[in-house]
């Protein structure tokens, strides 16, 4: 009984490991390559070098889709944290009519699919006669970025207890020195943490970057190209190399957020 | 059996409380107050009059309007009608910040993100108080709640009855006139609720100016052993108010006859009667009494001190009993069970209450 047991769990391990493996080999050997010397991906390397690290760090092209990679993700994020967290409370606080759809509207982008919502916002633009800019961009970003910041912060309302903001009306606050005194601090890590995956999902976006972007080159853009064209295989896997890392530290950030905010936590270990 | 007529009080329970003298303010005083959530009636027609210093009470079961009404005094819930007056000014349509009233929440409610010095001293910061003197003054209310050591620590890391004296602290810092609590005790144990029970007391009464506690429970030994006068609430209304003893002794009916201790009610020629089961008398051999009742023991629960017996009367209703243990042991108090007994008590321990019907012909 005990060894059958045993047996189960090693094959369990077994087999999450090899789940594991399938999943991070592939990155692995993106990040390997990135130090290929030579531009044909061919096993064994015939050596180490970061010569394409420069090469790529001067390519204006890739500079430029970087560039706008990044101010695309801090506008989005901006943009969701102060409509996602002012959603949220609103939700959280006030009964109103059409509240449940108001929820279910925040979140469809999420359940939608990107190229429909891509679909949509490119027909829209083209017919109200914008024209493709960082802003249109920013816009396509939003609609999903909202949603990430609107349900961290609900459900980090949702834990608070109720009865903080009567504690401090209570003692004399009025609205303002509530929301800065008290509100504020009890969703703060749950709105870093909605942002920084906020970004992060922006910063890696491409279905719905294209239709919104016009000829415009964010940073996936330029490496779902590069990758089509085969021209500059080892300056995209540098390229992907440094994606990774600037989507792991904000993901590993945010779950250590998340999981840190035990002091803010409401149901608090009953201590006799 | 006498009637006892004459010491019950005459306090129908439709109609609003004696008010304290005219031209002297309550401390709290709320005329008409009615609430309702939905369909639901939470407090129905309310009045009541707190006078200054007062250690006042709430009681009444759960959902019987109660915490409504400690809510409507401090602003929380807006009344439906009626009005609210603190030391006789009309604050029915302030916000709760503009109220000089603090409250001890049932769960506390303590900051979870600032230290407890900062807890204590926030109401005091938010009025602009500076931070070494709005410091200083919370380090004073920490000593008055016996906490003087532990400013620095964070909420979590205290045990239940340390935050209930943090949140007592912080609501006695800003100096209210009145100070409300809601349940303050009731996640405590049993042994620490006592303590706290009679130093909530000792508190009220170390305060240089007196503050007016209007308390909430639903725990009527709380209620008995802490209050200057009692209101008894029930389905959101008051069904009495008066001093502890007024109530135990004299009440107005048969819910507050029930409600607060246990008590026997009898029907007599169309009356109907309580008794308190201590006032009951299990006669021994040898003594007589004219009014003696026989019945029988069903149940005995030795409870320590006291034993509680169960005794269903010949053709008549069950009576509970209790009965000092001074020579009874837990043995011979079991042994009783099955045995024939006699009771008695004195007349005017048996209480007239006002009945249903009449209850309906007055209103």
């Amino acid at each position: 009984m005990i060894g059958a047991s045993r047996w189960s769990r090693v094959a369990f391990a077994c087999g999450a490991a090899l789940i594991m493996l399938f999943l991070l080999i592939p990155l692995a050997l993106i990040i390997v390559y990135a130090f290929n010397p030579s531009n044909i991906q061919s096993w064994p390397l015939s050596g180490l070098s970061t010569k394409w690290f420069s090469s790529t760090w001067h390519n204006e092209e890739m500079r430029h889709a970087l560039w706008l990679s990044v101010r695309a993700g801090l506008l989005a994020t901006a943009i969701a944290i102060l409509l996602g967290s002012t959603a949220a409370f609103a939700v959280h606080r006030f009964r109103f009519f059409g509240r449940d759809a108001i929820s279910f509207l925040f979140v469809l982008p999420i359940a939608l699919p990107g190229i429909i919502t891509g679909m949509a916002l490119n027909s829209f633009i083209s017919f109200s006669g914008l024209t493709f800019s960082l802003t249109t961009i920013v816009i396509g970003h939003a609609t999903f970025c909202i949603v990430i910041v609107y349900n961290n912060v609900l459900a980090r309302l949702r834990r608070t207890q109720p009865s903080l903001i009567e504690a401090s009306m209570d003692l004399g606050a009025d609205g303002w020195q509530t929301f800065r005194l008290v509100m504020l601090p009890a969703i703060a890590t749950a709105l870093v943490a909605g942002g920084l995956l906020a970004f992060a999902l922006s910063f890696d976006e491409i279905v719905v970057t294209i239709f919104t972007a016009g000829a415009q080159n964010t940073l996936p853009i330029w490496i779902f190209g590069n990758i089509r064209l085969g021209q500059q295989l080892p300056q995209v896997n540098v390229v992907v190399l440094f994606v990774i890392a600037v989507t792991l530290i904000p993901v590993a950030l945010a779950q250590r957020l998340t999981r840190d905010a035990g002091l803010l936590r409401t149901t608090a270990p009953r201590t006799a | 059996m006498a009637s006892g007529g004459g010491t019950t009080i005459d306090a129908p329970s439709s109609t609003p409380p004696p008010l304290s003298p005219v031209g002297v303010d309550a401390a709290v005083r709320i005329s008409g107050v009615r609430k309702t959530y939905g369909d639901v009636v939470a407090v129905d027609n309310l009045s009541l009059a707190v006078d200054a210093g007062e250690f006042f009470t709430l009681l009444g079961p759960s959902g019987s309007g109660k915490t409504t009404t400690l809510r409507v005094i401090a602003g929380f819930e807006p009344a439906d009608c009626g009005s609210v007056e603190l030391h006789g000014v009309d604050v029915t349509r302030s916000p709760p910040f503009q109220r000089p009233v603090n409250t001890v929440f049932q769960d506390y409610a303590l900051f979870p993100h600032m230290s407890v010095i900062d807890n204590v001293a926030y109401g005091l910061r938010v009025r602009g108080v500076g931070k070494r003197q709005r410091h200083a003054q919370a380090a004073e209310a920490l000593k008055m709640v016996r906490l003087p050591d532990i400013g620095q620590r964070r909420p979590l890391q205290l045990s239940g009855g340390q935050r209930q004296r943090v949140a007592l602290a912080r609501a006695l810092v800003n100096r209210p006139r009145v100070l409300l609590l809601d349940e303050p005790l009731g996640a405590l144990d049993l042994k620490l609720r006592q303590e706290m029970q009679l130093e909530l007391k000792a508190i009220q009464r170390e305060l240089s100016e007196r503050i007016t506690f209007l308390y909430v429970t639903h725990d009527q030994d709380e209620a008995l052993t802490m209050s200057d006068r009692i209101a008894v609430f029930c389905d959101g209304r008051i069904e009495q108010v008066g001093t502890p003893g007024e109530v135990y002794e004299h009440p107005a009916n048969e819910f507050v006859a029930g409600f607060v201790g246990t008590s026997n009610v009898i029907k007599r020629d169309g009356r109907t009667y309580t008794v308190r089961p201590e006032k009951i008398r299990m006669l021994g051999h040898g003594e007589s009494d004219a009014a003696a009742m026989e019945g029988t023991v069903r149940e005995v629960a030795y409870l320590g001190p006291v034993t509680r017996y169960v005794v269903e009367l010949d053709g008549a209703e069950t009576l509970v009993v209790l009965r000092q243990n001074i020579d009874t042991s837990a043995m011979q108090a079991s042994e009783q069970r099955g045995r024939r007994v006699r009771l008695a008590w004195r007349a005017e321990d048996a209480r007239l209450l006002e009945t249903k019907e009449q209850e309906a012909g007055n209103t």
